[in-house]
């Protein structure tokens, strides 16, 4: 048997994403910015495109800007937003637990002089809203909170730090990374004050190099690409039409029956916390249930490095990630793991296990049997 | 106009009766080393010189690179071909050479013509004197000196006519293949791959053996050292790598003995499969990157702890190197920038905090006793289960 619990790191593309991505390469493969009949062809399925997911937003179309995935929507979102609206302020409000594709474009912009405030998390990686509140001044112009963690998983109180931040100035940009909640909640930009939302497509079974941010209308954005002034001028550079494509596909796909995807991951997030509650050396990190993303899960193993065991796990066909997949080539403990104040001793020994709706049970249970068979051999091996 | 090598080479030259081996194994190491670039090349042996002629275009510069690579090889000449097409077009052809290189420079020169082809009109000296005029009126800045020029243009009159100037050092050594084969202990580490490089430059080909400990150690570390050999194979030709899993014996060991002695047992265990295979593929001695005192496992009594189970000789070429020196070859070799990807620090659980620095051979028997009841089998299981890759340069 095998089981990909890596799915937060990347997901396999769907089947009808893929079959269009492979039409429109071979043969709807006009450049939309062309004037014949092949170039409105390409132009239709972005218009396709930003309407499918434009729907699953209850947003316009014409609020979507394609980029090349979530890394480079969020640099567009906070370094764009920043530099175009720096004569309101210099001051932009994040977290201590973000994906580096938000917490260096926001070490960047304190190297270009902008002041920032990363907001302390609990144990369970949350913000707390009242120290949200005391960090806006009239300096600030952005605030940049994760909707799901990348690592534990853990949710930010999203609806509720929209209100704060527009009820203390409506100015103030609200940018929202969902790169680990599109597709698994419903997000509607609008209702939560969201003004800048990231989305990247291979996260959804969509192709990798594709992703979008939602880009509220009359917000200002400076562009990170200068060129042909595609999108709007937001995005220059020829559309990559199969990839927009293919990620319209997979946003549609994902919204599909939603309620019983989710109520599915819960089941397997669910069965998988059961199933080692009787292990003393299984400590999963953040909120364990539903009040925690559907998909991922972390968790630390007493005196098992992560990497020995994701190794003795990929020999049985399962995988999973070492901390954060994205980072993992670097040993630097995690950010989040740290701001969590996990014990030090689990920072080396924490995987990330991350489901996705075609996951099943017995795959739950088939890594239950092997980790409890490979975790008491391994931690007869540990350095002293 | 095309283009061809002159290969000049030192120490085989003195070789008496053996040298013929030496030229061949040279000629076939220029033909592995230009397999992977683009063009095609016709390498040929001739009075006591290598001669590669470039049949079409090919990238000059590249293959200097990698000749610069062929060890036996003392100096490269460039050397650019011409059509004879009588003495004045020859004039013309030095001059524009010239040019191309050494214009405005003030340089002494000397011009040296070699006849290989008799039947040409003019006498070798003749061809001197007349160039070197045309030369002086075209470059008022060049004097002639015939005893210590700093530019020696060197004309050669075969078919076409031959036209160099040049010699770029190549890497000296001898040519792989001359002396036996070795057995390399290859890690991923800094050191082996120059231990290897090492022994390879004196004319050894190399056979390498990797011990894998899975969960242990990634499937990337062993890509590492799959890069590593390939690198290596640049200078050895192609590389036999063992890929032994080494796990189980680590594990038992780790169970069955002293924590402080598990690097020294571990090496005698991958010593003793090293030779195992190194007989088999008759190989004549086994290779390591070990220093003296680098690491606790590389004190001079721990050496001598692990000699204690190999019959074969162990060269150690690095033996009396600091890790500054190491790291510099390994840069030059162009090993270093693989040896220093992160992918092995799991391996460390099996290296104790305190591992002994001064093991008693006899402390050292006694605890290799208490694995008496299984060891063999291990040793025979991870024999065989070895995974043999053939690595080629690219």
């Amino acid at each position: 048997m095998e089981a990909y619990f890596d799915n937060a790191a990347t997901t396999k593309c769907s089947d009808a994403a893929k079959a269009l991505m492979a039409r429109v390469l071979c043969e709807d493969y006009g450049n939309p910015s062309s004037l014949h009949r092949k170039g409105m062809e390409g132009e239709a399925h972005l218009r396709e495109a930003a309407a499918r997911i434009s729907k699953t937003l209850k947003s316009k179309p014409s609020e979507i800007v394609f980029t090349s995935g979530g890394t480079e929507a969020n640099n567009l979102a906070i370094i764009g937003a920043a530099l175009a609206n720096r004569r309101s302020g210099m001051h932009l409000v994040t977290t201590r637990v973000e994906h580096p594709a938000v917490a260096n474009p926001m070490k960047f912009l304190e190297e270009q002089g902008f002041s920032v405030t990363y907001l302390e998390v609990d144990r369970d990686g949350r913000i707390s809203l009242e120290e949200l509140e005391e960090s806006l001044t009239p300096e600030t112009i952005l605030v940049s909170i994760m909707y799901v963690n990348n690592e534990i998983g853990a949710v930010e109180p999203i609806a509720e730090a929209g209100q704060i931040i527009k009820q203390r100035n409506p100015g103030v940009l609200f940018h929202v990374d969902a790169i680990q909640a599109y597709g698994k909640y419903k997000i509607y930009p609008q209702k939560l004050g969201i003004d800048f939302l990231s989305v990247s497509g291979h996260k959804i079974h969509g192709p990798k190099g594709i992703g979008f941010l939602y880009a509220r209308e009359k917000t200002k954005l400076k562009p990170m690409l200068y060129g042909g002034g595609q999108q709007k001028g937001l995005r220059s550079g020829t559309e990559n039409v199969p990839g927009i494509a293919a990620l319209g596909q997979a946003a549609m796909e994902a919204y599909e029956d939603l309620a019983h995807k989710q109520e599915h991951l819960y089941q397997l997030k669910e069965a998988f916390v059961h199933g080692l509650a009787e292990e003393p050396w299984a400590h999963f990190n953040g909120r364990t249930g539903r009040d925690g993303a559907p998909h991922i899960l972390s968790l630390s193993i007493d005196g098992v490095r992560s990497e020995v065991l994701l190794h003795a796990l990929e020999d049985r066909q399962i995988y999973v990630s070492a901390g954060s997949a994205c980072s993992s080539h670097k040993p630097a403990p995690s950010a989040t793991l740290r701001a969590i104040q996990i014990p030090k001793e689990h920072l080396g020994s924490t995987i990330r296990i991350s489901f996705c709706a075609e996951n099943t049970l017995e795959e739950v249970e088939y890594c239950l049997s092997a980790l409890k068979d490979i975790v008491p051999m391994l931690r007869k091996f540990t350095r002293h | 106009m095309s283009k061809a090598f002159l290969i000049k080479y030192g120490e085989i030259g003195i070789k008496g009766k053996n040298r013929h081996l030496f030229e061949d194994a040279l000629v076939h190491q220029i033909k592995y080393a230009l397999k992977p670039i683009d063009g095609t090349f016709q390498v040929t042996k001739e009075q006591g010189r290598i001669y590669i002629e470039a049949l079409g275009e090919c990238d000059q510069e590249e293959v200097i690179g990698r000749l610069q690579c062929v060890f036996g090889i003392v100096g490269i000449c460039p050397v650019e071909i011409r059509e004879d097409q009588g003495f004045e077009q020859l004039v013309q052809d030095v001059l524009s050479y010239l040019e191309a290189r050494y214009a405005s420079q003030s340089l002494t020169f000397k011009v040296h013509t070699r006849r290989a082809r008799k039947d040409y009109p003019m006498p070798s000296m003749e061809v001197n004197a007349a160039l070197g005029e045309r030369i002086l009126e075209a470059f008022p800045n060049m004097k002639v000196d015939v005893h210590n020029p700093q530019l020696m243009l060197q004309i050669e009159i075969r078919r076409k006519i031959n036209i160099y100037s040049q010699t770029i050092p190549g890497p000296g050594g001898m040519p792989v293949g001359t002396n036996g084969k070795g057995m390399l202990l290859l890690s991923g580490g800094i050191d082996s791959p120059v231990a290897g490089y090492m022994i390879a430059k004196r004319g050894v080909k190399i056979d390498a053996v990797y011990f894998h400990a899975p969960p242990y150690t990634s499937e990337r570390a062993k890509q590492k050292v799959i890069d590593l050999a390939k690198i290596i194979a640049k200078y050895a030709g192609p590389i036999y790598l063992k890929v032994v899993d080494f796990t189980a014996i680590q594990m038992y060991i780790y169970e069955k003995c002293p924590h402080d002695e598990l690097t020294i047992l571990m090496r005698r265990y991958m010593m003793r499969i090293a030779e195992h295979f190194a007989e088999e593929t008759e190989s004549l001695g086994l290779i390591t990157g070990e220093s003296i005192g680098q690491v606790a496992s590389q004190t001079m009594h721990s050496l001598a702890a692990t000699d204690d189970v190999c019959r074969f000789p162990v060269y150690r070429p690095l033996i009396g190197f600091d890790k500054i020196e190491i790291i510099n070859i390994s840069e030059k070799i162009g090993t270093y920038e693989t040896s220093i990807l992160p992918y092995e620090d799991c391996c460390t659980i099996f290296v104790a905090k305190h591992p002994v620095t001064k093991p008693s051979l006899k402390a050292i028997r006694r605890s290799e006793l208490k694995l008496q009841e299984q060891i063999e089998e291990m040793v025979k299981t991870a024999i065989e289960t070895t995974e043999t890759i053939v690595v080629e340069a690219e």
